[in-house]
């Protein structure tokens, strides 16, 4: 469980970025921050692993203070799926995807046996892309060995920040999906960044709707859609219906008499 | 073409010692460099102060001249090795391999420290952000991440390091360090250009070979070859092995150490002490080309034990006197001093000259109906004067300039050699000239009187460091030399040494003039 109390972040001298925030996130929960570009989403996913430190308020995981917790050992502990996936292109796929449990010192067989069940768990082959360099696989495989590289030490909790946004369309579907399923499978407890509504819909069980450094509302998609808060929510929850509905009146005009 | 070949021989006859302490040098200074340089690096990236601070001392060190560099380390190192001698009762060698690795080391800095910065400046914000988000630590983002990825920045300032020490090693041989510039020094010096040619030829080879290994063994790291690395491996543990091989056996026992100056005479004279030496069963070796200050602090500390220089080079610069009481006060005057002040023992005067003296065109003498450097004055300021280096600083120079009240329209500055072809050809009308230099008989100049004695005198002495001053056998096997070379003679020595044609080496001058020397009655 995650708990955000009073959260808030500022920089010198500007209006704060993230502004008493509270929020909690249950343990197996998929929960999705969504809101325009600067509303504070991904500063508030960076003050959960210490990226960043709070100026105010506290990040509570399974009640203990992350205050107390050595940064960077906190986040070994904790997945992190980035927008620019960030594979280091000098090591091989194996090896991305067993950097942490190298830098938590695991012995090679351990990890060796263990990049073959990560590679196979996010549909990758590993007698096909084991050794392959990250210039030479596609995007989306890029992510993928992007999520590996996140759940190899086995962690209770994965932060995504814009995982598939950079990814075509196509692959961008399959990853989500496949995602959720290892979302459920592992019993994971998920923190997705994203300004896409759609795929926050799809994905998420519940979904936080930040503004201005502010939680506008947070709910299950079906209680955002039939009570929203406000006008702000009412139109962002909104978008992808009034998308459809512009593409099936584009389909009927422009479709066979 | 016979002239070639045989100096192509005697080339071919020094490369194991000369490549040898090249290689040793050089790499020494490469890895030293390293050594300090990615660790300056690395601390410098979270300093932004220490960066400015080693990149711009890197950068100034750039700057300095490379010899000046080199032979500012001589008298540093040796007033150090003063210190640590009055302090810790130990002092160490100033002279040849110390001096020109430091230098040498600090050449190397600032393309390592300049790329390794710029390597790890340049990873991916991506990658480093990515490293910090799964929790590696600072040093596991240097170890792990940044410096694999800056490897190729890093790997190709050490390439240009390389090529720099390995090119800038062959000054160091004014400095004592026997290295390839061994060749191109006497080369020049005695018009050999053979020994020039495979000077530079066999430097620039070794840095190509080296570069190449480079390369290899970054390749091979890149594309995790195996056999890359070890080829590149084997090929510098080679290249370091057969280098150091040769050298070793000479460590061990402290022969006599003959210096020389760098010009032919000195050449000559030192091979022809080292030949009478050996005769007489010791070890002896030769220290060439060193610097006309540095030979003298050499013989003072111990670390040369023989060499030859002239009284009034002594007089002016050691002593500091600018009286002139006549030749035989100054050779008296001068080894008293000598063994009073350095301990050191004049063994004698050879019995030549080799001064300071102005000379002309015969032709263009006549016509200005010069004769001594008092006729010269009328005539001076319409006049172009060339020098070496040397003389338009010194004090023998003001001396005459004062006796005379000499002003040139011009004063110009040449290497030897091409100090005589200036005054043949007519670029300049008088040049400054040395006495024994057999060009001027070559040229056919003549010399111009000195009637008011403003020059001192210049006879060459054979002086014995303070560690040999009593050892009866070496001064017995010297001993011969004192009064057995007259100024015809060296002047024809000399110009055996740099004519064009049919020129012979230093070595096989110093033979037949030892010939001469033993063949003389007692």
């Amino acid at each position: 469980m995650i708990e955000l109390r009073n959260l808030t972040k500022t920089y010198d001298g500007r209006s704060a970025a993230v502004d008493r925030l509270n929020l909690t996130v249950a343990t197996g929960e998929f929960l999705a921050l969504v809101g325009p570009s600067g509303c504070g989403k991904t500063t508030t996913l960076s003050m959960i692993n210490r990226l960043e430190d709070p100026s105010d308020g506290a990040v509570l995981i399974d009640g203990s203070d992350t205050r107390e917790r050595d940064p960077v050992e906190l986040r070994r502990r904790i997945g992190f799926v980035f927008q620019d996936i960030g594979l280091f292109p000098h090591m091989t796929v194996a090896e991305n995807a067993g950097v942490v449990l190298r830098i938590l010192r695991a012995t090679p067989d351990t990890i060796d046996s263990r990049v073959n069940e990560l590679l196979a768990l996010v549909r990758l082959s590993p007698d096909v892309y084991r050794n392959r360099f990250p210039a030479e696989i596609s995007g989306g495989q890029r992510q993928r060995v992007g999520v590996a590289r996140a759940l190899a030490a086995s962690p209770a909790i994965v932060l995504m920040d814009e995982p598939f946004g950079a990814i075509d369309p196509l692959a961008r579907d399959h990853l989500a999906s496949d995602y959720r399923q290892i979302h459920n499978s592992l019993k994971l407890t998920t923190v997705l960044v994203t300004h896409d509504m759609t795929e926050a819909i799809l994905l998420a069980d519940r979904i936080a709707v930040m503004r201005e450094g502010r939680l506008a509302q947070v709910g299950s998609p079906h209680e955002l859609f039939s009570a929203p808060a406000d006008d702000f929510v009412r139109a962002i929850i909104d978008t992808p219906r009034r998308r459809a509905a512009a593409l099936a009146a584009m389909m009927t005009q422009a479709g066979p008499q | 073409m016979s002239g070639s070949g045989a100096a192509f021989d005697a080339a071919l006859a020094n490369l194991p010692d000369y490549l040898g302490w090249h290689v040793v040098l050089s790499v020494a200074a490469i890895l030293i460099g390293i050594a300090v340089s990615i660790p300056i690096a690395i601390g410098s990236l979270r300093s932004p102060v220490l960066r400015g601070t080693a990149l711009g001392l890197a950068s100034v060190i750039q700057t300095i001249p490379s010899l000046a560099l080199l032979a500012l380390f001589y008298p540093l190192l040796l007033a150090l090795s003063g210190f640590t001698h009055a302090i810790f009762g130990f002092g160490f060698g100033a002279l040849g391999f110390l001096p020109a690795l430091a230098a040498l080391s600090l050449y190397s800095m600032l393309p390592i420290l300049r790329n390794t910065i710029a390597g790890i400046e340049a990873v991916d914000p991506a990658a480093r952000r990515a490293a910090v988000g799964i929790g590696m630590s600072n040093g596991q983002l240097l170890r792990l991440v940044e410096l694999p990825l800056a490897t190729p920045i890093i790997i190709a300032g050490i390439r240009t390091a390389a090529a720099w020490v390995i090119g800038t090693a062959t000054l160091s041989t004014p400095v004592g360090q026997t290295s390839l510039g061994n060749y191109i020094f006497a080369g020049l010096q005695t018009e050999n250009w053979v020994f020039v040619l495979f000077g530079c030829v066999a430097a620039a080879t070794l840095a190509l070979v080296i570069d190449r290994l480079i390369a290899l063994a970054e390749s091979g790291a890149a594309r995790r070859s195996r056999p890359r690395l070890i080829g590149a491996a084997a090929g510098l543990a080679i290249i370091v092995g057969a280098s150091v091989f040769p050298l070793f056996g000479k460590v061990a026992a402290r022969p006599i150490v003959i210096g020389t100056k760098s010009f032919e005479e000195q050449y000559i004279l030192g091979a022809l002490i080292q030949q009478r030496l050996r005769d007489a069963g010791f070890d002896a070796v030769r220290r060439d080309g060193l610097g006309s200050t540095v030979i003298f602090d050499a013989l003072s500390s111990g670390e040369i034990d023989v060499y030859v220089d002239y009284s009034g080079t002594v007089w002016a610069d050691d002593m500091k006197r600018q009286d002139i009481p006549g030749r035989r006060a100054v050779l008296d005057e001068m080894s008293r001093w000598l063994n009073r002040t350095r301990g050191i023992y004049c063994l004698g005067s050879l019995g030549f000259e080799n001064s300071y003296a102005f000379a002309m065109r015969h032709d263009r003498a006549d016509a200005l109906g010069i004769r001594s450097l008092a006729d010269l004055s009328r005539v001076a300021p319409q006049l172009r004067i060339g020098g070496d280096y040397e003389i338009f600083s010194r004090p023998e120079w003001r001396a005459v300039r004062r006796a005379y009240g000499l002003t040139f329209a011009v004063e110009r500055q040449y290497q030897a050699n091409f100090l005589y072809r200036a005054v043949v050809s007519g670029d300049v009308d008088v040049i400054s000239a040395f006495s024994s230099d057999g060009r001027i008989r070559q040229y056919g100049l003549k010399l111009l009187s000195d009637p008011k004695a403003a020059l001192p005198p210049y006879d060459a002495v054979l002086l014995i460091s303070k560690a040999h001053a009593s050892d009866a056998a070496l001064l017995s096997a010297l001993k011969p030399l004192v009064g057995a070379i007259d100024l015809g003679t060296m002047q024809r020595a000399n110009l055996m040494v740099d004519r064009a044609t049919d020129k012979r080496t230093p070595e096989a001058v110093a033979q037949t003039l030892n010939a001469g020397v033993s063949a003389r009655p007692r």
